[in-house]
C-alpha cells in the first residue's frame, strides 16, 4: 500500500506564496496527474512530495506518516526528471545501480535487478552505454528505469516526456500507461499538456496560482468543468466562452441562460451546422481543413470570437454566414466570478 | 603525415602571403620561445671548460685527447702546422706563454716547440653525462629530487581535494553568508604572498613544522584561484543532478565523490597543472621553511649551486634541464584537459 495525503500544505518564498493550502489523497495504484499552465507551481508541489523542497505549513503523508522532516532519500519516493539527470560519467548500468549501491545491496544482487529492469524496458543491450551514446527516448528509458529499479512507493514524474519529438512522446506515453498497469504502483505526473495529462491520468489535478481549481477523473473534468479555467484549460481546441450579452437578437432555445449565469460555454466540437436563424449567427473568418473535420474560426455579430470544429463538412467560403447550434448537454452555464453554476450531473 | 601537416596552406595547392605571413610568425616564436631552452639543453651536456669558452658553441664539443707512452695523464690533441706548411696532428704536454711544448704521438720521445698562434685544437662532439651521472653520485640530488616530488605530489593532491570541497560547498548549496565567504576568499588575491611571508614563517615555526616538508606543503594548499575556478566549473553542473542522486540515497559526500568531483575533471586537471607549476617552481616558502641542506627541494639545491665566487654551471645546467622535466610531462599529459568538457553531455 502507498497512499499520499496533503493537509493544508503550503509553500511560500517571503511573500509569494507559490503553493496555498493544499489538500489531496493521492489512492494506492492511482495514476495522478498535476497541470496547470506554467508558473501554477505543480513542479513546486511534486518537489515537496519528493523532499527536494521543504513545505512552509501544512502535512505530506505518505502511508499515514507525516513525513515534512523526513529526507528526500528516506521517503520511498522516486522521481523522473525533465532533463533526465542520468549522470554523465556513469554507464547505463551504472546509472540505474547508484541508487541501489548506496543502499548497501549486494553487488550481485544489484546485478539481477537492474538486468531485470532494463529487459522490462527494452534497455538490456544498452547496459555498457553511457548517457551520450543513447536517444532521446532511451534516455527517457533509463531514467524511468532508474526510478522503477528502487522499487518505489511513489513514482514522481516532473514533465518527463518534454523533451521528445511529437510522435515519440506519443509512443512514451503509451509505454508508461502500460508500465503502470504492470506495476501497479502509485505514479504523479506532473505535465502543462492537457492531452497528455487526459490520456494518462486516473485522476487530474488542475492546478492554477498554487491553488486546485479542481480534481476529478478526466472525463469529469471534460463534462463538467467546475469553472471557466479549467473548462479552458481541458479540452483542444479551447472551449468557446460566449457572454450572454452577445446572444441578443438570437434564438433563445437552447442557449437559455439560468439566473445569475455570465458567460455561455461551448466546445468547438459540439457545434453542428443548422437551418438560418435556428441557431447563432456567424460570419466565417478563417477555415482549417484537416480532412474528416474542419476548424473554423467566426465571429458573432458584436465580434466575440468562436471556433467550432465540423465533421465531415466542405470548408465554408471565407465572410459566409452560418448557424450554429448544440444540445442543451453541451452548454455549460458560468457566473460572474466564472464558477460553473448547476453541473448537470 | 608530418610533411603534409607542416606544409599546410590556407587555399588548396596556393602559397599566399597570408600562409608566409603565419609560417613566419609561427617559426619566430618557435625560435624565440625554443631556442634558450634548446641551448639551455645543449649546454648542459658540456664540461665544465666546453661551457667558459669563447666564442660559445651551440653543440657540445670537447677537445679530443690522446694517451701517448711516457706520459701518464692523456693529453690535448692539437693540428700544429709546422714551417714546412704541413698539418699534422701533436699532443700538448705544457705550456708556458705564447709556447707551448708538443710530442708527436708517432714518436713519443720528441718534444717541440710550437707557437700558440700555429696549431688548433682537435676537437669532437662528446655529450657530458657526466653533468648528469656526477649529480647523482657527489650531491644528495635523489633527495633534492624526492623532496621535490613528494611536496608537488601530495600538495597538489590536498589543493584538489581541498579546493573542490570549498567550490561545491560554495556552488551548490545556499546559506547565509554563502557570497561573503565566497567574496573573502577571491579577496585573498589581492594581498601579495610576500607581504604573508613573514606571518607564515611565524605560524610554522610555532606549530614546529620548520625543517619538515609539510612544513612547505600545508600553508599553501587552500588558493583562492583554485576555488574559484573550480566554483565556477561547478556552477555549470545541472541541480538536477545532485537532486537526482539525493533522491537515490547517495550522502552529500558520496555525491560530492561520486558525481561532481568525476564531472569536474576538466577543471581538476587544469587546477592540477597550476598546482604542480606553483609547487615545482616555489622558491621563497622552502626558502624560509627549510634551512637543513637534507629537506632542499631541487629549487633550493639549484640556488646553493651558485656560490658567491665559484658557480659550477656544468651541474647548474644539468640541474636545470632535470626541474624542467616534470612541467613538461605534465603539460603534455594533462593540457588536452583544459579544452575538453564533459559534464553538459548527459543532461539535455
Amino acid at each position: 500500500m502507498s497512499t499520499l495525503e496533503l493537509h493544508a500544505v503550503t509553500k511560500s518564498f517571503g511573500a509569494t506564496h507559490v503553493i496555498q493550502h493544499i489538500d489531496l489523497n493521492v489512492r494506492h495504484g492511482e495514476f495522478m496527474v498535476f497541470v496547470g499552465p506554467s508558473g501554477c507551481g505543480k513542479s513546486t508541489l511534486l518537489r515537496m512530495i519528493a523532499g527536494l523542497e521543504d513545505t512552509t505549513s501544512g502535512d505530506i503523508l505518505i502511508d499515514n506518516h507525516v513525513v515534512n522532516t523526513v529526507s528526500a532519500a528516506d521517503r520511498g519516493c522516486a522521481m523522473v526528471f525533465q532533463s533526465y539527470a542520468l549522470y554523465p560519467h556513469m554507464s547505463v548500468h551504472a546509472n540505474m545501480a547508484f541508487g541501489l549501491e548506496n543502499m548497501g545491496m549486494r553487488k550481485d544482487l544489484i546485478h539481477e535487478k537492474v538486468t531485470a529492469t532494463a529487459k522490462l524496458l527494452r534497455l538490456d543491450n544498452l547496459l555498457d552505454r553511457r548517457p551520450t551514446q543513447l536517444s532521446g527516448g532511451q534516455r527517457q528509458r533509463v531514467a524511468i528505469g532508474r526510478a522503477i529499479v528502487r522499487e518505489p512507493k511513489i513514482f514522481l514524474f516532473d514533465e518527463p516526456l518534454s523533451n521528445l519529438d511529437a510522435e515519440l512522446r506519443v509512443s512514451m506515453r503509451s509505454e508508461l500507461r502500460e508500465l503502470h498497469h504492470r506495476l501497479g504502483a502509485t505514479m504523479i505526473y506532473v505535465t502543462h499538456d492537457q492531452v497528455e495529462a487526459m490520456t494518462l491520468a486516473d485522476r487530474i489535478v488542475v492546478l492554477r496560482q498554487g491553488q486546485i481549481e479542481q480534481v476529478g477523473s478526466p472525463q469529469e473534468l471534460y463534462e463538467r468543468p467546475a469553472n471557466t479555467f479549467v473548462a479552458g484549460f481541458i479540452g483542444s481546441p479551447r472551449m468557446n466562452f460566449i457572454p450572454i450579452s452577445s446572444l441578443s437578437g438570437m434564438p433563445a432555445h437552447p442557449f437559455v441562460p439560468t439566473p445569475n449565469t455570465q458567460t455561455l460555454g461551448i466546445r468547438p466540437e459540439h457545434f453542428v451546422l443548422c437551418a438560418p436563424h435556428e441557431g447563432l449567427t456567424v460570419t466565417v473568418t478563417n477555415t482549417e481543413y484537416m480532412g474528416s473535420q474542419t476548424l473554423v474560426q467566426a465571429t458573432l455579430q458584436d465580434g466575440t470570437k468562436i471556433e467550432a470544429l465540423l465533421q465531415d463538412t466542405t470548408p465554408p467560403a471565407l465572410h459566409q454566414t452560418l448557424s450554429l447550434k448544440t444540445s442543451a448537454t453541451h452548454i455549460h452555464s458560468f457566473d460572474a466570478n466564472g464558477q460553473a453554476i448547476g453541473n448537470h450531473a | 603525415m608530418v610533411l603534409k601537416f607542416l606544409t599546410r596552406t590556407r587555399h588548396a595547392q596556393r602559397f599566399g602571403w597570408t600562409d608566409a605571413l603565419s609560417y613566419a610568425y609561427l617559426v619566430i616564436g618557435l625560435f624565440t620561445l625554443f631556442a634558450p631552452v634548446l641551448w639551455l639543453l645543449m649546454s648542459s651536456f658540456k664540461t665544465e671548460a666546453a661551457i667558459g669558452e669563447f666564442p660559445p658553441t651551440f653543440l657540445p664539443y670537447t677537445q679530443r685527447t690522446v694517451h701517448i707512452d711516457n706520459y701518464p695523464q692523456p693529453l690535448p690533441l692539437f693540428n700544429v702546422t709546422t714551417e714546412q706548411g704541413v698539418v699534422k696532428p701533436m699532443a700538448q704536454v705544457s705550456r708556458i706563454g705564447i709556447m707551448a711544448t708538443m710530442v708527436d704521438p708517432a714518436k713519443p720521445q720528441e718534444t717541440l716547440q710550437v707557437n700558440i698562434q700555429q696549431r688548433q685544437p682537435v676537437r669532437e662532439l662528446s655529450f657530458a653525462t657526466r653533468n648528469y651521472t656526477e649529480l647523482f653520485d657527489k650531491f644528495a640530488f635523489g633527495k633534492y629530487l624526492f623532496n621535490s616530488v613528494f611536496i608537488t605530489v601530495v600538495a597538489t593532491v590536498l589543493t584538489l581535494l581541498f579546493n573542490s570541497m570549498a567550490a561545491f560547498a560554495l556552488s551548490k548549496y545556499k546559506f547565509t553568508g554563502q557570497k561573503t565567504v565566497f567574496l573573502l576568499i577571491i579577496a585573498t588575491l589581492m594581498i601579495p604572498p610576500t607581504i604573508v611571508l613573514v606571518p607564515i614563517f611565524l605560524v610554522i615555526n610555532s606549530v614546529g613544522l620548520l625543517n619538515s616538508l609539510w612544513g612547505v606543503i600545508l600553508p599553501a594548499v587552500a588558493t583562492p584561484t583554485g576555488v574559484f575556478l573550480l566554483r565556477q566549473y561547478m556552477l555549470t553542473i545541472p541541480d538536477e543532478l545532485l537532486e537526482a542522486a539525493r533522491m537515490d540515497h547517495a550522502s552529500e559526500w558520496r555525491i560530492y565523490w561520486r558525481i561532481v568531483l568525476p564531472l569536474s575533471a576538466p577543471a581538476l586537471a587544469v587546477l592540477a597543472i597550476f598546482s604542480v607549476m606553483w609547487r615545482w617552481n616555489d622558491f621563497l616558502l622552502p626558502l624560509i621553511v627549510l634551512s637543513k641542506s637534507e629537506f632542499f627541494t631541487l629549487q633550493l639545491a639549484l640556488n646553493s649551486f651558485q656560490g658567491e665566487l665559484n658557480t659550477q654551471w656544468h651541474y647548474l645546467l644539468a640541474m636545470t634541464v632535470i626541474t624542467l622535466l616534470p612541467i613538461t610531462l605534465v603539460f603534455a599529459f594533462l593540457q588536452r584537459y583544459i579544452t575538453t568538457g564533459i559534464a553538459s553531455a548527459g543532461v539535455k
